[in-house]
């Protein structure tokens, strides 16, 4: 089996940047992919903070350009998903669903996913009027009434959507105030159809085939109601994958991989760009830019390796 | 096989056809639809034991309704016109291939 330079796992932004500053420096360079490159990006109707694109430009396709502008330079993506790993000796081994890889340098770049609400029915109902994704699924939504679970700028932004298309857009938050940036704070005032239910959870969802309602529970006086709505959208954060790893390399106590500036986790060879990882904010040009800082120290634990 | 389109027209006659049915529910404005449009394009070509076809759910709507779609992408397989499994969201390709097969 021949020994790649580098794997870098997840082809979102962070994992073909890295892709691309490695196969630019002349390493050999393969990307272990599960299913398409992009990443949550690729999820993300349109993206209008990351420059270069003054129209704005959809997710899906900077995905697609990430990818080919590091095959541009050789990198490989493999389409696959990661079963287990070795990273404790010099050669790393990577075992997926289609076979075994090896290297000298691993470059964990997994991301994350929605984060679920962890209440009964919720996984009964996936895809049955509970979601993750209003831009994916807001639109079977048009003229009904919809709640919006969080109180964050990515539910607000949610919230802002649905009320285009739904009748009604309820917005549950544990809080008695949002943590959304100020910049959403007018079209929210300005959106007549959305209604507030502050201090509150959803403790449950009801319904036969589908939801049809959710359990609130008031967190400051206990009060237990029922709202009836035709989806839940729940956008309450995201949460690392990192389950697959388990144990390979150090975590935060949520789950993120512990690694600073550098990328260098606590493994020697080992990196972790983007989302993934322990770090401020989580946005595409902080992910591209993990990705290029990885190569750089990813290159002199090589120089040391080979020499 | 290439993917074939579905609609209300050929519908009924793809349902009931003697091979197990794969069926993509998609739009065009969907990420997640279009990360897993070559998955199933490849299932299509490597399977020919399998009717593969997609779906646009803007185009027919009554065929989302009737298969409680509200999540998309929305993968149902069919066999003699019944509902053998059902997924909503993006899969990797041995998922949807393990879906298929069981």
């Amino acid at each position: 089996m021949s020994v790649y330079d580098m794997i870098i796992i997840g082809g979102g932004p962070a994992g073909y940047t890295a892709a691309l500053y490695a196969s630019r420096a002349g390493f050999s360079t393969l990307v272990i992919e599960r299913m398409s490159a992009g990443g949550q990006l690729a999820l993300t109707d349109v993206i209008d903070n990351y420059p270069g694109f003054e129209e704005g430009i959809d997710g899906f396709s900077l995905g697609m350009k990430m990818q080919a502008t590091a095959e541009r330079f050789g990198a490989v993506t493999e389409y696959a998903e990661v079963v287990s790993l070795d990273l404790s000796g010099k050669i790393k081994r990577v075992v997926t669903d289609s076979g075994e890889f090896e290297a000298k340098t691993v470059v964990i770049a997994t991301g994350a996913n929605p984060r679920e609400l962890g209440v009964e029915k919720e996984k009964d109902f996936l895809g049955k009027g509970v979601h993750y994704c209003a831009h994916c699924d807001g639109r079977f939504y048009k003229d009904k009434t919809v709640a919006v679970v969080g109180g964050g700028n990515s539910a607000v932004s949610d919230a802002l959507y649905l009320s285009r298309l739904a009748k009604k857009v309820y917005l549950i938050h544990r809080r008695d105030s949002l943590r959304a940036t100020k910049i959403y704070h007018k079209p929210l005032e300005e959106a007549e159809n959305i209604e507030f239910i502050w201090n509150s959870q959803i403790t449950k969802f009801l319904g036969e085939q589908r939801v049809s309602s959710a359990e609130i529970k008031n967190t400051q006086s206990g009060e237990v109601s029922q709202l009836m709505c035709d989806g839940f959208f729940v956008s309450i954060g995201r949460s690392p994958a990192t389950d697959f790893l388990k144990g390979a390399v150090e975590l935060d106590p949520n789950g993120y991989i512990v690694a600073g500036e550098s990328t260098e986790t606590n493994v020697e060879g080992v990196f972790a760009v983007g989302d993934v990882r322990t770090k401020a904010l989580r946005q595409v040009v902080t992910a591209v830019a993990d990705g290029a800082t990885a190569v750089h120290y990813a290159e002199e634990y090589l120089a040391k390796f080979n020499g | 096989m290439s993917i074939i389109k579905i609609d209300s027209s050929n519908f009924e006659e793809i349902k009931n056809s003697e091979k197990r049915v794969l069926i993509d529910f998609y739009a065009d404005w969907c990420g997640p639809c279009k990360m897993i449009a070559p998955i199933i394009e490849e299932i299509a070509e490597e399977n020919p034991q399998y009717v593969v076809g997609k779906v646009n759910v803007d185009d027919c709507p009554e065929l989302a309704v009737k298969f409680g779609v509200s999540t998309i992408p929305n993968l149902v397989v069919l066999e003699n016109g019944k509902v053998l499994n059902q997924i909503a969201g993006a899969r990797p390709k041995a998922a949807i291939l393990k879906m298929l097969e069981e």
